[in-house]
């Protein structure tokens, strides 16, 4: 059988390249291990020594500011040097290929790469060529996967929910496009949520997405009854473009999230979104910023997320 | 070799710390073994301040041989470390190692007026200029045996030997 390209021989974490494969044993590893860096990042020095004299690379070969800041962070409060590329303007336009891209920065003695590319399985190869001591970290590879923002999710719901077992969990949205669904759905389902939902029109999700284990909802209010948690999935606005979808107002009358509709879940029920949110598009401002709202608490989790991670695939 | 009764030292620890307790004192347990220990002392003591309980792992110097403890607990110093006589409570001193990391991390909390070292046993063998300032009782035991502390379901402490697992 060939091994888990996530894994070293002991089976530990030496690459997070995706949930899809991970044993529940190191989901739980990671979201206990980012409960204890929760308790750094609310001290006064917000600092660990674990990665000093540690190089962390943030290649990001897609814009992003959240990730990339909230990844930089992380390793910055791990005490890790972090060098930030912006290779979108920078040597891929002069014509260099990703592999020797990253063959120059593991000469400059790189210990973390982490990558954001918009082809899918990008951080696999790169992973899949660097050397022993050296760990990768997808940070969203193309529709593929985008594990630290599942992991962040599902460090979210466990926060607030404790146990995946009893829990139903709506995603809604544009699940065809997502990396963050999918990434979700692979860790919620590892960790043994009984129900995983997902509420979309038929043109925004992937064909056969119901072999994920999800029940598909094309009704948002008979998706929405009795859920514990609902995440919502950013409408890419260049999606509109593409015919998939009418216009963005009548994508909020059937799709959008609003009170009125949140009432028909869990009287406490949590609302998440990965961000950039578009209000009036997929949610409410009433909703965005009312008392079911994890969104902020999302983003400040995401890096213990981070830190817990790094700390695990470096060690 | 017959290893003392652990209770016992618990109560002889509480004797010798209780006249050295001021208005400042607050104290500090290392998981596991230390934490439990340092519940029984805090009860025994009747500390006023909340205790603290902390687990070193991100500040161990092994990190790069040996890689992340699993499942590191959460640290929570309930009280403001700044200007206080802690007591850093451990069940048995050995290289010195986990002191050293947990007053590392100790002053990323802040500044104390003072650190003591209370443990239940000193096994030998440091390996870093650390002493502790009380001590339940002092043995002599063998490097390739591992001493610690158990908790039984009753919550009575025991000192126990065993051969240390190989790595």
């Amino acid at each position: 059988m060939q091994r888990n390209p996530q894994l070293n021989e002991k089976g530990e974490l030496q690459h997070l390249l995706s949930i899809e494969g991970l044993p529940r044993e190191i989901l739980m590893q990671i979201l206990r291990t980012a409960e204890s860096f929760v308790g750094v990042t609310e001290r006064e020095v917000k600092k660990v020594p674990l990665l000093r004299g540690k190089s962390v690379f943030n290649l990001f070969f897609e814009p992003s500011t959240r990730t990339r800041t909230t990844f930089e962070i992380a390793a910055k409060r791990l005490s890790a040097d972090v060098i930030n590329l912006n290779i979108a303007v920078s040597s891929q336009t002069k014509g260099e290929s990703l592999l020797d891209t990253v063959a120059n920065l593991s000469a400059m003695q790189a210990d973390i790469f982490v990558v954001r590319h918009a082809s899918s399985g990008a951080p696999f190869l790169i992973a899949s060529h660097v050397k022993p001591h050296e760990h990768v970290v997808n940070a969203g590879d193309g529709r593929h996967a985008h594990p630290t923002q599942g992991l962040l999710d599902l460090y979210t719901i466990r926060h607030y929910k404790q146990d995946f077992s009893r829990l139903t969990v709506a995603i809604i949205g544009d699940v065809l496009h997502s990396r963050v669904a999918r990434s979700l759905i692979h860790g919620l389902t590892t960790l043994g949520t009984p129900e995983v939902r997902v509420i979309a029109p038929q043109t925004l999700l992937p064909a056969g997405v119901e072999a994920l284990g999800v029940k598909v909802f094309h009704d948002m209010r008979e998706g929405l009854r009795d859920c514990d948690a609902i995440v919502m999935l950013r409408l890419q606005s260049e999606r509109m473009k593409g015919a998939l979808l009418p216009s963005a107002q009548e994508y909020f009358k059937n799709y959008g999230l609003t009170s009125e509709k949140l009432a028909l879940a869990k009287s406490d029920a949590i609302v998440m979104h990965p961000g950039p949110m578009n209000r009036g598009v997929e949610i409410d401002s009433s909703v965005a910023d009312g008392p079911h709202s994890v969104i902020l608490p999302q983003v400040t989790f995401g890096i213990a997320v981070r830190m817990a991670v790094m700390s695990m695939v470096a060690g | 070799m017959k290893l003392p009764d652990a209770e016992k030292l618990c109560e002889s620890l509480a004797a010798e710390l209780r006249p050295k307790l001021t208005s400042k004192t607050a104290m500090i347990g290392l998981y596991t073994g230390g934490a439990w220990l340092a519940e029984r002392l805090h009860g025994l003591l009747g500390l006023k301040e909340p205790l603290g309980l902390m687990d070193i792992a991100f500040y161990r110097d092994d990190y790069h041989a040996q890689g992340l403890h699993h499942d590191p607990k959460r640290t929570r110093i309930p009280f403001d470390v700044n200007g206080r006589e802690l007591l850093l409570v451990d069940d048995v001193l050995y290289t010195g190692r986990t002191v050293r990391a947990a007053m590392n991390e100790l002053f990323d909390y802040g500044r104390p007026a003072s650190i003591a070292l209370v443990v239940l046993a000193d096994r030998g063998g440091r390996q870093l200029p650390i002493a502790a300032q009380y001590c339940g009782a002092k043995l002599d035991v063998p490097a390739g045996m591992r001493l610690s502390l158990k908790r039984e379901a009753d919550g009575r402490l025991a000192l126990v030997l065993e051969a240390h697992r190989a790595a």
